[in-house]
Formats: C-alpha cells, structure tokens, sequence
C-alpha cells in the first residue's frame, strides 16, 4: 500500500503513542531483580529462606500492578466502531489482498 | 528392549489419559468450527475468536512446558538458588510485555498478519528483513519442539521404557505419530482443547507434590538447611556445586538471565500465535493480570529441586546416552514417593504437558514457513487453501524433524541449541518489539544490528566451558565478564561475575543498529514503505478496520 498513506507532515501529528502515568505500575516487579537486597536466609517463613519467599511475594505484586493499569486505562479509548476516526486511506483498507 | 522395568500401573494411568487427549485432538477439528479449515486463520489461529479462558489455558500450556517443568528442578537439583531465575522471568514477563503485545494484536488483526515476520514485512516492507526473521523464527523454535520430547522420554524412561537404539525411541515415536495426525487435521484448536486436560492435571499434581511431599521430609527448614549442606559438596571442577543462596558471582547472571528470558519470550513466533489467536484487546489484558497464577506454580515446582536433592533421588542413566540424565530427577521423585497410580497421573500431566506446546510450535513455525518463505519466494500466487495445505504439510515436517534430532543425535545436543535459540531469538527484538513503537530504526541499522548481535553472541557462548559436562564450548549462558572483549580490550579483566550472553549480545546489537541508522540517516537512504497507521495500533473488536477472518 504505498498510494494514499498519511503524509509525513499527519505522521507526526498523531504518533499512535499513548501515554497514561498508571502503565508507570509495570515497572514495579522489575524490583524482584535487585538481588543484593533480597538474597538473605533469614527471616524463613514456613521454613523458606527470605530470597525465596520474597521472590514469590512478587508474583502477588505483579498480578496487582498490571491488574491496577488494566482497571484504569480501561477508558482509554480505541478505536472501536468509529468510522469518523478512519481517514480517506483506512477506508481505502478493503482493497488489500 | 527390556520390559523387566516397566512400571505398570503408571504405564496403564498414563497410557490411558495419553488417549483421552488424543480422541479430544481429532474431535477439536469440530469445535467451534468456521465454515471452512482451509484458511491460516482457522487452521493455524483457531479463527483468531478464542475467549479469555481458551486464551489462559491455551498461552499458559504454551509457555509453561513440559520441559520447563523437568528442567527447571533439575537446574535447582544440580546447582541451588541459580536455578530458580525462572519465577522472576515469568513474574516480570507479564507487566514487560503487556503493553507491546497489544499494539502487536491490533496491528495483526487489522491487517491480517499471522507471523511476526508478516508485521515486520507490513512495517518497513522490506522482504529481506522479513525473511531474516522469519529463518531467525523458525531455526530458534525447532530445538524447542524437540526439548518437548526430552521432557516426553524423561517421563517414558521413568517408567521404564528406557530401551536403546531405534526401539528406545519408539514409544516416543508413537506418541508424536498421534500428536502429528491430529495437529495435521485440526490445527490450533487441538492443542487449544486438550491444554484444558493438561494444565488441570500439572495443577492437581503439583499442588499435591509440594504440600505431601516436604511434610513428609521433615518441612521445607529442613530442607534448605539438608540441601546446602549438600550443594557445598565440591563439584567436578573442585568448586561447590552450588547453594541455595546466590553467589556474588552469580547474581548479575540471575538478573540479566531472567530479564533477556523475559524479553526473548514473546518474541518466539509460537508464544505469539496463541496471542493472536485471541478475540479482542481485553482477553489479552485479561490474561497478562491472570497468566502469573502458572508462575507461582513453577515456583513450587522448582523448590522440588531441592526436595528431590534431600530425598536421594537418583537421575536415571539414559540407556540410549549411556549418560545420567539430570532431566528425569523430578519423574524420578514421584516415582519413589507416590503411589503407582497418582505418579501415572504426574507423568501423564508431564507428557501431555509436551504435546501442547509441540503443537503450537510447529504450528507457528509451519505458518511462518508458508507466509514468509513459501508465498513469499515459491508461489506467490498461493491461494489460501494451498497456504492451508503447506502450511499443514509443513507441520508435520516439523514434528518429524524434531523426532530425528532425538532419535539420531545426542539429547544434550538440542539442550545446548535451546539455549543458542534464547540468543540468537532475542536478537529480532529491535526489528519486531522496537518497531511496534517506532520506526527510527532503519533498515540498514536492524540487519547489521542483527548479523552484529548474533555474530557475538555465538562466539561468546562458544567460548563457555562446563567442567561438569566435561565441555570446552557451548558449555551454557553465563558469561564471566573477564572474557568480555571488544577488538582485544577486555573492559572486565579479571572479574568472575557472570553475566547471560544473551543480554551482551543484545547490548551490541541495539549499539550497531543504532550507530548505523545515524548512517543510512546521514546518507539519505531510504528506508522502506510503511502499510501500517499510528491508529491501527489502537484497532479493537468491532472496528470496522478489522480485517475479516480467513478472508484474504
């Protein structure tokens, strides 16, 4: 589809990036790889070295972070059904084999 | 070959469980059926339409597989705390990938695209590019489907059918001749139904493994104390073999091992395929909050490492090596500890456990084979039903591939290329991961990029020793930084602290990229034609821009 692609001056315009400060959230469990803070034997629990219990707390931690950007980016809006968002070229779409 | 061995019970519980999923896999043709199976999208993406559970089970029997559940413990088994990298390259996994993974669905579903390389071709329309990673694809996912069936024939060798020669193999033979048969004939939905069977019986046996099993060891204190005790023992280069601690020296390899694992993961075309089966952006996002839930389960998993160590289990001598086989030590555990019948089940959980994921793989690796390579370069006029039908033929292709690479050569040897796979895999990450953000890369920049990372990053992992192997090269993944060096400087003399090669070569190949785009920039070169737009990367259920399936 080389004809009829946006210009580079509409490229620009509109990067198709969108920025949304709660996706900040998924860089937390990053955390669990900060070794030196965490590779420790005491305190156990149930037993387990703190390096191994901690590591599991994280997967807790992960699940909330991404559920949390999940929940409230769900209002961002995509394109869904909204034929005035597609330009003269999207429509141009269907001739694509 | 001897059936003195044979553990019947076990062979009976597994055999059985072994054919329900194989019924279940030639009935999966029917379910939820389009109007037609002659179509990559219905053939090859189960008609992109599955719901958040299909798309659970189904990403969760993909990624978490049979070998990873043997192989993990062994790793924990042979060398401690190292060995448990793999809960942090799956907790992290989920939140790097959440974002880029939409992007990647929206813009495949808008237009159409089933491999990675299809994205890549449809971004910078560069067919050279896209045949680049679409052999990177292929070439890094046949070891894997052929480490499925180390997992398989650990489990088969447990029970005793540890014949050698030709008739050694056979059981596993049969095994893939069924798997062949049914993936042939009903795509992706068969794996998709029987991962149901599969991951309710990994989570059955493992629940039950790791709350019976350290009870009756004497609970989990006991064991980390036993078995620190026991990894202290000095290995075969006169050094402890490991501890349940990380080491100054190996922590750097922890972190960089499980970060590039988590990066390499989604880049691997048959983790995909189950992405882009999925119906909408929200079964995604869905899964990326619910998928940490096998992690957890990997995680107790692992410690069985430990509790296989404290246990005494022995690894089984692999009659068709001649060699222990580390691999079958947590087969080996439930054989000893349970029961005849429940150790069936934790080996049918363990073999089914490879079917599912070989099947995709060789799904994913037969579509990229039949778009990239195949209409690309051999018939470009390929209707959809010959793409179907190369794409089934290839399957099977595949699968036979991967059974010879077992039967012929060494299963070390396909470790080993697993390993080169997480390497070399890693290194289309700025051609397909970047490039669902930006386009600054140019072209020039992403080819020399990728020859410059993958160039190091063999010569690196060639140069690795493993005394316990008794091998001087492509003895495994950490790197000590002091054979770090660029044109003969060594930045790290010196220095043991070791470092996952994949991650170095990583490194390089973003730097070359990145220097060389400054250049093609300079020289004014052009670079390719984009088909895709900023929207398309935003496309949801219901857009009107959605390509319709098994369309095109």
């Amino acid at each position: 589809m080389a004809s009829g692609r946006p210009s580079g001056a509409d490229r620009t315009r509109s990067t198709g990036l969108r920025w949304n400060a709660w996706n900040l959230l998924l860089i937390v469990p990053l955390a669990m790889l900060f070794t030196p803070m965490l590779n420790l034997d005491e305190p156990r629990v149930f037993g387990l070295p703190f390096f191994y219990w901690s590591q599991f707390a994280f997967v807790p931690i992960g699940v909330v972070c991404v559920g949390l950007v999940y929940v409230m980016t769900r209002d961002e809006p995509v394109a869904t059904g909204k034929p005035d968002h597609l330009s003269v070229d999207d429509l141009d779409e269907g001739g694509k084999a | 070959m001897s059936l003195d061995n044979v553990q019947w019970t076990e062979l009976i519980v597994f055999t059985v469980l072994f054919l329900v999923v194989s019924v279940m896999g030639f009935v999966a043709s029917r379910w939820k059926a389009g109007d037609t199976l002659e179509h990559l999208d219905e053939w090859g993406l189960g008609g992109r339409k599955f719901g958040s559970w299909i798309t659970w089970f189904l990403v969760g029997g993909d990624l978490y597989t049979a070998y990873t559940f043997v192989a993990v413990p062994a790793l924990i088994f042979g060398a401690g705390a190292m060995g448990f990298f793999a809960l942090p390259y799956t907790v992290i996994l989920y939140p790097i990938v959440f974002l880029p993974l939409l992007r990647m669905w929206s813009v495949s579903r808008v237009h159409g695209y089933v491999t990675p390389a299809d994205f890549v071709k449809g971004r910078y329309g560069s067919r050279p590019l896209a045949l680049i990673i679409a052999i990177t694809g292929i070439v890094a996912t046949m070891p894997y489907i052929a480490l499925q069936l180390v997992g398989l024939e650990a489990v088969l060798r447990t029970m005793g059918l540890n014949g050698s020669g030709f008739l050694g193999h056979l059981p596993l033979f049969i095994g893939f001749l069924i798997l062949a048969v049914y993936t042939y004939q009903a795509g992706l939905r068969a794996p998709a139904l029987i991962a149901f069977v599969k991951d309710t019986l990994i989570y059955i046996v493992i629940l039950v493994a790791v709350i019976y099993l350290p009870a009756k060891l004497g609970g989990w204190s006991t064991i980390f104390d036993k078995s620190a005790e026991l990894l202290s023992a000095p290995g075969a280069n006169g050094a402890p073999k490991g501890s349940t601690l990380l080491t100054p020296n190996n922590q750097l390899q922890y972190a960089t091992l499980a970060l590039g694992s988590a990066l390499a993961l989604f880049l691997y075309p048959h983790s995909l395929t189950g992405i882009l089966a999925s119906k909408g952006r929200n079964v995604i996002k869905r899964n990326m909050v619910a998928l940490p839930a096998y992690s957890l389960l990997l995680g107790l998993l692992a410690l069985l490492g430990y509790v296989a160590l404290v246990s005494g289990a022995k690894p089984i001598t692999n009659a068709a090596t001649g060699r222990p086989d580390t691999n079958t030590i947590v087969p080996v555990l439930f054989d000893q500890q349970f029961s005849g019948w429940f150790a069936g089940i934790a080996f049918a959980a363990i073999g089914i456990g490879a079917l599912v994921p070989a099947a995709i793989m060789s799904i994913a690796a037969a579509n990229l084979w039949t778009r990239n390579i195949y209409k690309e370069y051999m018939r470009k006029d390929a209707t959809p039903k010959q793409e179907a039908k190369q794409a089934k033929l290839a399957s099977l292709v595949v699968k036979f591939g991967a059974v010879l690479f077992i039967v012929f050569v060494d299963p070390q040897f396909s470790i080993d290329l697993q390993l080169i796979g997480g390497v070399i895999i890693l290194q289309t990450l700025p051609t397909v991961a970047i490039a669902l953000y930006t386009r600054w890369f140019h072209i020039w920049g992403l080819v020399t990029g990728w020859i410059a990372g993958m160039g190091y990053g063999f010569w690196l992992l060639y140069q690795i020793p493993n005394p316990a192997a008794g091998k001087a090269h492509f003895g495994g993944s950490a790197l000590t930084l002091d054979k770090l060096s660029f044109f003969g400087w060594s930045p790290f003399e010196g220095s043991k602290v070791q470092i996952y090669v994949g991650f170095v070569a990583l490194l390089v190949n973003v730097v070359v990229a990145v220097l060389v785009t400054f250049l093609a920039r300079k020289l004014r070169k052009p670079n390719g034609i984009d088909e895709t737009s900023p929207e398309d990367y935003h496309a949801d259920e219901g857009d009107p821009k959605l390509k319709a399936v098994a369309s095109h």
